[in-house]
């Protein structure tokens, strides 16, 4: 029913294909990890680097805690008509020691996440505008869990 | 004894949604805490104000402004911008001047009107601002503190009943403050009754934006003696530190914590170093402590609160509540003012709020909501872009 591209909601901040990833970069000198991109300055106090390189962060995690928005945001968000409360998560990466924000693919509630789940990095659709569906990451419960790559 | 700074006056315009200029609350402050001290405004070396950017245009929220109002008599200004800890720095930036031995006496002051509705950033297509990036993907200021309310609830077994209960405490106390804009007595039911807004939070368990204004006279340990105000409460700390590398906790407006991935690096709770160094200044722990006033944009962040000031272990917070510990008449009682929960944020001007609450604690001038023999007090808030603070007060 729906024709249109997608595209990514933000260009450049997480790749495109079926097993998506986010897009950061890592510092050449100490490993600290950035999302987003971090190219100028490192943000770490024992480092003076300005030496940075891309890299895909990990789809994985697991949850640090969640949420929901049971009312619309203001602009620059565009919500759907009528508006459908949404969950959040914010997920930490291993590798990384980080931890991201995001919104939970649709079907997902609350009820169905507790602290630690293991999750996966989807896309979803974020919005459509009149040329494309604007594609954003979402974290999803990993199909098996306890297992984490 | 000669580095101890004195508060010798603390006047606050009552909190509410008045929609009037913000400039009248500061004046009103300001004459009720000279009042309080008993000097004249000409006797005031220095003005430092506490700032924001909102009200007409940048810069206009200021030390000078106020200076202004109560009319122009050539003393020395300052202005601080720090979020929620704009007072803090204010009144560290006066402390200073004082024990420098540039002025005796000093007005620190704050005060703010809030627009109406939500605070959404500007349009357009800015990924490289965070604010925008964070509304554009639907996460607002519940969804926050709603994720370390929710956080509590899995490690620690927090309840909805306990963050109603923090309510509940708090707007009890509140609705005996004069000055709180809430002044009616909540119960769990109407809590519960209240809509959802960001799973766990319902609607009154997250604090409102207010008007509202408040000032401090300190000065001198010398010049608290000449006017015979040689026993009023001391500032003993004010820490105004910034977060340590990496983050531990996702901070509004962040997408993301900072990595710790980095040899040596390890994640670090903001919140919980502000009170550290307090503690370490005014050379005390937190089982000195008689009384604190602690920033409840949310029920469940009182409870984290607790915890990060040390009056509770990790994760306890919750069984201290449920013993009426945390009320006045317990054992250490927490937002004797009734907190943002009674009062509403008026950015600039509430982490000078509460000091006054304190201020006026240590003295034993809070009728029905005062704290028996509090001798000890201690504040903490935490606001944007790292800003946060926390000041001991004694006596
Ligand atoms: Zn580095």
């Amino acid at each position: 029913m729906n024709e249109k591209p997608q595209a990514p909601a933000i260009e450049g901040w997480f790749t495109m294909d079926d097993k998506p990833r986010l897009i950061g970069t890592q510092c050449c000198a100490c490993g600290t990890y950035f999302f987003p991109k971090q190219q100028r300055y490192c943000k770490n106090p024992d480092c003076d680097s300005t030496d940075f390189r891309e890299v895909q962060l990990s789809r994985t995690g697991r949850v640090w805690s969640y949420t929901n928005a049971c009312y619309k945001p203001p602009a620059p968000f565009v919500a759907a008509e009528p508006f459908e409360p949404y969950t959040i998560a914010a997920v930490t990466l291993e590798e990384e020691q980080m931890t991201v924000l995001g919104q939970v693919v649709t079907g997902v509630n609350v009820s169905d996440l507790k602290v630690g789940m293991a999750m996966e990095l989807v896309l979803e659709p974020l919005h459509e505008t009149d040329d494309d569906i604007k594609m954003t990451w979402k974290w999803r419960p990993l199909a098996e869990q306890g297992e984490q790559h | 004894m000669s580095n101890d700074i004195a508060i010798i006056g603390a006047g606050m315009h009552p909190w509410g949604k008045w929609g009037h200029n913000f400039v009248e609350y500061g004046v009103a402050a300001a004459r009720e805490a000279l009042a309080d001290a008993g000097i004249p405004w000409q006797d005031v070396g220095f003005v430092s104000g506490g700032a924001t950017v909102r009200c007409g245009y940048p810069g206009y929220v200021a030390g000078a402004t106020f200076a202004q109002a109560l009319g122009w008599q050539g003393c020395e200004v300052n202005t601080s911008y720090a979020a929620c800890a704009s007072g803090s720095q204010a009144l560290a930036a006066a402390r200073n001047k004082i024990l420098a031995g540039a002025c005796d006496v000093a007005l620190v002051i704050g005060a703010d009107t809030t627009p109406k509705g939500f605070l959404a950033p500007a349009g357009g297509y800015r990924p490289e601002d965070p604010d925008w990036v964070r509304f554009y993907l639907g996460i607002t200021n519940p969804t926050y503190f709603a994720l370390y309310a929710r956080r509590r609830m899995d490690l620690y077994g927090d309840t909805l009943e306990d963050f109603a209960a923090v309510k509940v405490k708090n707007s009890l106390i509140g609705s005996k403050n004069p000055r709180a804009r809430y002044r009616k007595c909540f119960t769990a039911e109407d809590v519960a009754a209240s809509a959802m807004v960001a799973d766990p939070l319902r609607l009154m368990d997250i604090c409102a934006t207010s008007d509202g204004g408040a000032a401090l006279i300190i000065c001198s340990a010398d010049y608290a003696r000449r006017i015979g105000k040689a026993d009023a409460p001391r500032i003993a700390a004010i820490s105004t530190v910034t977060p340590s590398f990496a983050s531990a906790v996702v901070e509004m407006p962040d997408i993301a914590t900072d990595s710790a991935a980095a040899a040596g690096i390890e994640a670090h709770s903001f919140r919980a170093a502000l009170p550290v160094k307090a503690y370490e200044e005014a050379g005390i722990g937190p089982e000195d402590v008689d009384v604190a006033e602690v920033y409840d944009l949310s029920t469940a962040l009182e409870l984290d609160w607790i915890e990060d000031l040390q009056l509770a272990p990790r994760g306890e917070a919750a069984q201290l509540l449920r013993r009426g510990d945390t009320a006045v008449g317990g054992r250490i009682p927490v937002n004797p003012s009734g907190g943002l929960a009674c009062f509403g944020e008026a950015v600039p001007a509430q982490a000078l709020a509460q000091v006054c609450e304190l201020t006026w604690q240590l003295r034993g001038e809070c009728g029905d909501r005062q704290v028996a023999g509090a001798k000890v007090g201690i504040t903490a808030n935490q606001g944007l872009f790292g800003h946060g603070s926390s000041v001991i007060i004694k006596r």
